[in-house]
């Protein structure tokens, strides 16, 4: 899976979870989901029991601690998705 | 841990305390009791010619109910050392019928799922006799931190 298909994804999950349409139009690896988002913690844990949903992985609370930006985001959907093929 | 106990544990002041007691509580859900008295203060203004409990306070029994009473629950051992910083998140309710001075509910909640301190109930308030006062879905975050 490429990055740009990982981006790609997560812009459809986070749709209803933020109300900064141009910041999620123009969602990159820098893109933080608090500051330029707008998301609260409560729905940041929503977006992360989407991504486990979507991608089909487990995300554990060291992960999930991470996950404040794309970058982050898509490092730890890589790694799980490597730690299921391998 | 036992409902007194549970209870003791609560946040609130006597004059926003909307628990009186907890009648069941497992890792799944809690039912729970609270009898509005004739004389709580919002009953003057709200309203002025016809008390009627304010469906925001409904909202809070029912958080506090079912999403706080059960996250304490679910926290369990580790808020005897730590403390506890609750926060509702979001709510969805629905009311179907005004709840008077002097009236008892009944407040059942589910939980829909609790992980990453997020906690998620599917949330319903009754009469003593069973009839459907508002219902609902509540969310929060339940953080323990270590005592400073």
């Amino acid at each position: 899976m490429t990055e740009q298909h990982i981006i790609d994804e997560l812009k459809t999950i986070i749709i209803p979870y933020t109300e900064e349409k141009s910041a999620l139009e123009n969602i990159g690896a820098h893109t933080d989901f608090i500051k330029d988002l707008k998301i609260n913690s409560a729905n940041l844990v929503d977006i992360v029991l989407d991504i486990e949903e979507k991608f089909n992985i487990t995300i554990d609370n060291d992960s999930m601690a991470k996950m404040l930006t794309v970058k982050a985001t898509i490092d730890v959907i890589e790694n799980k998705l490597q730690a299921n093929a391998g | 841990m036992e409902a007194k106990e549970i209870i003791n544990k609560l946040p609130y002041g006597d004059a926003f305390l909307f628990v009186d007691d907890l009648l069941h509580i497992d890792e799944n859900g809690v039912k729970g009791s609270y009898t509005y008295a004739q004389n709580l203060p919002f009953y003057e203004a709200h309203f002025k010619t016809a008390p009627v409990t304010p469906a925001v306070i409904l909202t809070e029994t029912m958080a506090q109910i079912g999403l706080v009473c059960l996250g304490l629950f679910l926290l369990g051992s580790y808020s005897d050392e730590q403390k506890i910083s609750i926060a509702m998140t979001s709510n969805s309710v629905d009311f179907l019928r005004p709840v008077y001075p002097g009236e008892t509910v009944i407040v059942t909640s589910e939980k829909r799922y609790f992980r990453f301190n997020k906690l998620s109930c599917r949330v319903k308030m009754e009469t003593v006799s069973g009839e459907l006062i508002c219902k609902g879905t509540i969310e929060g975050m339940l953080i323990s931190k270590p005592d400073e």
